[in-house]
This record gives C-alpha cells, sequence and structure tokens, in this order.
C-alpha cells in the first residue's frame, strides 16, 4: 500500500511529454529537459498511425502537434513555449544568455530553425507535395530548404563572429537546442552534404558528444524501433 | 504618394478618440532605431505594433519584396535569410520578428508584452508560434511561388486558405471561454500582436470566414480600434501603394 502511495506522488511530480521518436520538434523539447537534469515521464504519440488526432490528444494540444509537456495542471503545447517554461522554472542552466544582443541572436536562430526552415519540410507539407506535384518531389523541396535555411545560419554564425565551442559562445545556449535535431535530421534523413557548412558541422560532432544531448536522440527514446 | 505618415506619429500625437484611448507612455526618441519592412508583410506588422505599443519612434525602411530587395547584398549582412522584418537599433542588430520582440520586451519594458505568469507567458508563446511557425511560413512567398510554378495560383490560395484555417480552429480552442478584452488578459500582450497581422491579412488577402472563430472575430474587432495596432496597418505604411 505505501509503496503504490509513494510511486504516485512520484509520479503526481514529474513532468510527462508527449512526443515522438522522430519529430525534430520533440528533440528541442527532449534536449531542453535533458539539459537541465528534469525527470520526466515519456507518452509516446505515434505521428504515422495518427494518434495524435485521438480525442485525449487533441484536448491537450488542439493544434495536434507534439511536443506537449504536462507540468501538474499546466499543458503547453509547442517545443518553443516548452524551452522558454523550461528556462524559467528551472533556470540552470541557463540556455538565455544576459547580454542582449547574444540573447537576441539566439532567439534568431531558434527562429530560423522552428518558423524557416523545420515547418516547411513537416509532414503536412511533404504529403501534400508527393501527392498533388509528383511522388518524390518533396525530396528535392525539403533538401533545398534545408540548404537554405543552413546557408542562413552559417552566414548568421560567421557574420556575428559568435560561434566558440557552441553556436554562440563556449556555453550550451538556446540556439544549441534548435540547431542539434535540425541538423541531426538533416544529416540522417536528408543527407545533406554538410561539408558547405563546416561551423555546422563542428557543431554536430559537439552535440554528438554531448550526454544530455546523446540521451535525447531520435534513436534512443522508447518508442524508437528496436531495429537500428 | 502616399501621403499617410501616421506609423511614425508617437502615440501622443494621435488625435481625437485615438488620443483619447492610447496607452500612456511617453515617446522615447531612440532615432537610432531602424526598421526594414514591408507594407504587407504580417511578420513586419507584429513589430510594428510593438514599437507603437511600447512609444517607440523609428525610421522606416521599406524593402519592396516584389523587386526583390530582400537579397541586396547590403539588406543580406542586416538578415542573412532575406525576410523581413529586420531591425537596426545603434549597433545591435536584429532579425526575426518573434527576437526582434523579445529584444524589445527586455530593452524597453515600457508597456510589457508577457505576463509574470508562467502559464500566462507560456499561452503567450505557443499562440505565437503557432502563427509564426505552423500558419505564416506556409503561406511565405517560398511555398507560394513554388505551389503557384507547379501547380497554380488558385492552388496556393487554396493551400493558403487551409492552413489559416487549420491554424485559426486550434487558436479558438486553445482561447475558448476567452473572457478578456484581449487574448490573455485585458492589456495588449504577444499573442495579440501575433494574432492581429495573421487575422487582418487572412481577411483581407484569403477571404478567411471569421463567424466560425467567435473568439478571434471578437479579438480582431478590438484591435482594431486600438491606436498601436491603427498606426501599424499595410495601407498606413509609407511603402503601401496609393490609392
Amino acid at each position: 500500500m505505501a509503496e503504490a502511495e509513494a510511486e504516485a506522488e512520484a509520479t503526481a511530480g514529474r513532468l510527462r511529454l508527449y512526443s515522438y521518436w522522430r519529430s525534430t520538434c520533440s528533440h528541442r523539447a527532449r534536449i531542453a529537459l535533458s539539459l537541465k537534469g528534469v525527470d520526466y515521464e515519456y507518452k509516446a504519440v505515434n505521428l504515422l498511425k495518427g494518434e495524435q488526432s485521438d480525442p485525449e490528444f487533441v484536448k491537450l494540444n488542439p493544434m495536434k502537434f507534439v511536443p506537449a509537456l504536462v507540468d501538474g495542471d499546466s499543458v503547453i503545447g509547442d517545443s518553443y513555449a516548452i524551452a522558454l517554461y523550461l528556462e524559467d522554472k528551472y533556470p540552470e542552466p541557463p540556455l538565455l544568455p544576459h547580454d542582449l544582443q547574444k540573447k537576441a541572436l539566439n532567439h534568431q536562430i531558434a527562429s530560423i530553425v522552428a518558423s524557416g526552415i523545420q515547418p516547411l519540410h513537416n509532414l503536412t507539407v511533404l504529403r501534400f507535395i508527393d501527392q498533388r506535384v509528383g511522388a518524390g518531389e518533396s525530396v528535392l523541396w525539403t533538401q533545398q530548404q534545408i540548404e537554405k535555411g543552413f546557408t542562413a545560419i552559417e552566414n548568421l554564425i560567421q557574420l556575428k563572429g559568435c560561434a566558440g565551442k557552441y553556436a554562440t559562445g563556449d556555453e550550451v545556449q538556446l540556439a544549441d537546442v534548435f540547431l542539434a535535431p535540425q541538423i541531426y535530421a538533416a544529416i540522417e534523413r536528408t543527407k545533406i552534404d554538410m561539408s558547405n557548412y563546416p561551423t555546422l558541422a563542428r557543431l554536430h560532432s559537439e552535440y554528438m558528444a554531448h550526454p544530455a544531448f546523446v540521451a535525447a536522440l531520435p534513436g534512443r527514446q522508447p518508442d524508437a524501433p528496436s531495429s537500428s | 504618394m502616399a501621403s499617410d505618415d501616421s506609423s511614425n506619429v508617437p502615440l501622443q500625437e494621435l488625435t481625437g478618440a485615438a488620443a483619447a484611448t492610447a496607452a500612456v507612455v511617453p515617446p522615447v526618441k531612440s532615432p537610432k532605431l531602424k526598421l526594414y519592412s514591408f507594407w504587407r508583410s504580417s511578420c513586419s506588422q507584429r513589430v510594428r505594433i510593438a514599437l507603437n505599443l511600447k512609444g517607440l519612434e523609428y525610421e522606416y525602411k521599406p524593402v519592396n519584396l516584389l523587386a526583390n530587395e530582400q537579397s541586396d547584398p547590403e539588406f543580406e549582412r542586416l538578415n542573412p535569410i532575406k525576410y523581413v522584418p529586420a531591425l537596426v537599433d545603434g549597433e545591435t542588430i536584429v532579425a526575426d520578428s518573434f527576437a526582434i520582440l523579445l529584444y524589445l520586451e527586455d530593452k524597453y519594458p515600457q508597456y510589457p508584452l508577457l505576463p509574470q505568469d508562467p502559464k500566462k507567458r507560456a499561452l503567450n508563446i505557443q499562440i505565437a508560434s503557432i502563427v509564426g511557425s505552423s500558419i505564416q511560413p506556409l503561406q511565405n512567398y517560398p511555398v507560394w511561388n513554388f505551389i503557384e510554378e507547379k501547380l497554380d495560383s488558385n492552388e496556393a490560395i487554396k493551400w493558403t486558405q487551409h492552413h489559416i484555417n487549420r491554424g485559426f480552429t486550434a487558436l479558438e480552442k486553445l482561447l475558448k471561454g476567452c473572457s478578456t478584452k484581449y487574448a490573455t488578459g485585458n492589456e495588449i500582450q504577444l499573442a495579440d500582436v501575433f494574432l492581429e497581422p495573421q487575422i487582418y491579412g487572412g481577411i483581407k488577402r484569403f477571404g478567411i470566414d471569421m463567424s466560425v472563430y467567435p473568439v478571434l472575430a471578437r479579438l480582431h474587432e478590438a484591435f482594431l480600434e486600438h491606436p498601436a495596432f491603427l498606426a501599424a496597418l499595410p495601407e498606413k505604411q509609407p511603402d503601401a501603394p496609393s490609392l
């Protein structure tokens, strides 16, 4: 009896993350949680099976997107909102610098990924292109959008001369949280030639060596296919 | 030549009823603030609204997207992804509307756009993200041009309408039961700054039927009574085509 109670209490205090192993947006949230050292319950939402349309999940997130974070009676849908919520609730280690220029740069890089790249190769876009424009056309489209975005970010980072070990300095910051999943997916799934983006390629190897980032990788998630 | 220059008019110089209801924020003389903007860009409109709310004067620098001025090397140096808006504040250059808004929020805290309460804060960011990542990018010119070229402009319109409607359906659910004057309270917040340009453009350019979105429709009416929003409207900008 006491054990069940203790378990219920432990679960009650825990954050819950609705996630799909391969979703880059979910990947961002997982990195943020991992960096902040926050324990959470993983709730898989299989996008390919359409589980995002289950009434239970739609109640949580009307956009039917993952990720969604549940913290007690708070529900936060959207990876950006989740990242900033965690930043406020768990200030250490900080993901945003105090310096306003550097802070703005982090938001700018995060936004290029979140508004300028990822939405343009989301499932809904890819399906439309393959069905209406031509089977397989989405592959070239995805490549073009990623290359356009990566060129911009590579140029931006070089223009600002801001990169250190990580994108905007020697500490992991918000830009890295957004960059890592996008670069990983670009390499693994879209087979982007990273030789055109030396800074991003280097950042990728840094992320792959950082335990918090490694723990958040798609293949490490409970809902990842076991054969890989 | 468009004579209406109210986009650069500090709030306190608006006349009549507008002045009476204007937020009481003394204009901050910041001639070093420059906003690179296109009249019809909803992303630029967001920043124009925020600058007005915070009582910030700025120099309007038009970037004609239809003439591909965003590809000028000068502008690319300001924003490597070649989108408006971009903000220059003395030595600081910030691009992307979300990054600009959060920068303004830190640097010019008057008329705060984000509430202190973490839940309300998260809701504002989520609404901003829905508009800024899930609706607007899908109607931006790279996507529009692609669909228009591969299919036709009717398909591009239908595509855009579909995604606006999808986003508005979700927003309406998120805002269900909203009884405050604006989306998340009785003061304008970040969510409102993102919502109105998307609603306005949806109605004006894509014929979205707002009767199925009663909360959004009510908010839209409220926004259209606010001087900061009025001054930021596309048609009021210096680079808007004269009628």
